[in-house]
C-alpha cells in the first residue's frame, strides 16, 4: 500500500496540531498503515495542499469545505469525546486506495 | 517550577460570558508580571477566530491563549466558574460549549506549549481531575493538584 500523506492544519501556534499529529501516527502505526504526517498553519492550507498533496486534512479549526480532499475535525484527539469514532472514520479513509 | 500558584487560580468566578473570564484571569496574570499590557485583548481576538472551547467528557473546559510576543514568563491561570459559561467550541463555528473550568495559558516558547498541551490533554480526558479541580475549595489545593499532573518547565 502507497505511503498515505495526512496534514493537520490548525489555528496560529501549531501546537493543537502538533499534539493531534502525533496522535495520528501512533494510530497509523497501531493499524498498521504507512503514514507521513505534516502540519500548517489553517491560513497555509491552500499551499501546503498543492505543495504536499494530502489524502485527508484533519482540521483542528474551521478550514473551507471545497478543498477537494476528505476533511475531519480533530478536536476529539484534544477533547477525548468522539476520538474512537474519528479513529475509525480515518483508518477506514487511509486504508482506501 | 510548577506552571500554576495560588494567586493565579479563582475558585469561584461568577461571570456572565467568556470576556468576562478572559479579562478576570488576564488581569491576575498582568498584575504579577507574567504578561504584557498586550495579552488579554490578544486572547480575546484570537478566541473570536480559533475558538477554545473544549467537549471533553462530564466537565468541560477552555483553553484561551495568545501568541508567545504578549507573554513575558510562562504560567497558566486556572479558573473555576460558578455558572458555566458559553465559550466558542474548538473547530466548529457554529457550536459552543458550557465550560465549567478555565486554563489560561501563558506560554513563552512554542515548543514548551507543545508538550504542555499534551499534558493537558491527559488531564482533560480524565474527569476525576476535573471533578477534583472543580470540588476543592483551596487555591493552594488545586494548585498542587494541578502542577503535579504536568512537568516543571525550564525557562531560557
Amino acid at each position: 500500500m502507497v505511503k498515505k500523506r495526512v496534514l493537520v492544519a490548525c489555528g496560529t501556534s501549531i501546537a493543537t496540531a502538533t499534539v493531534a499529529a502525533s496522535a495520528v501516527a501512533d494510530m497509523a502505526k497501531s493499524a498498521g498503515i504507512d503514514v507521513e504526517v505534516a502540519q500548517c498553519k489553517a491560513a497555509e492550507i491552500h499551499g501546503k495542499i498543492q505543495t504536499f498533496s494530502p489524502h485527508v486534512i484533519i482540521a483542528m479549526t474551521p478550514v473551507p469545505s471545497d478543498l477537494g480532499v476528505p476533511v475531519f475535525n480533530g478536536v476529539p484527539f484534544l477533547s477525548g469525546i468522539g476520538l474512537d469514532q474519528l479513529k475509525s472514520d480515518l483508518v477506514e479513509a487511509l486504508k482506501k486506495d | 517550577m510548577g506552571w500554576t500558584q495560588p494567586s493565579l487560580i479563582e475558585t469561584s468566578l461568577e461571570a456572565t460570558d467568556s470576556t468576562q473570564v478572559i479579562e478576570a484571569l488576564g488581569t491576575l496574570l498582568f498584575d504579577q508580571g507574567y504578561v504584557r499590557d498586550t495579552f488579554v485583548q490578544a486572547v480575546l481576538d484570537r478566541e473570536k477566530v480559533f475558538a477554545t472551547g473544549l467537549p471533553t467528557p462530564e466537565i468541560q473546559v477552555a483553553i484561551p491563549h495568545a501568541d508567545v510576543e504578549h507573554v513575558l514568563r510562562s504560567a497558566i491561570a486556572i479558573g473555576v466558574l460558578v455558572h458555566p459559561v458559553e465559550f466558542g467550541e474548538m473547530g466548529n463555528p457554529e457550536g459552543t460549549v458550557p465550560v465549567r473550568i478555565v486554563f489560561m495559558l501563558a506560554v513563552k516558547q512554542s515548543d514548551s506549549l507543545v508538550s504542555l498541551l499534551q499534558n493537558l490533554v491527559g488531564i482533560f480526558q480524565n474527569p476525576a481531575i476535573l471533578h477534583e479541580i472543580l470540588e476543592t475549595p483551596e487555591r493552594e489545593v488545586i494548585a498542587v493538584l494541578f502542577n503535579e499532573k504536568l512537568p516543571d518547565y525550564q525557562e531560557a
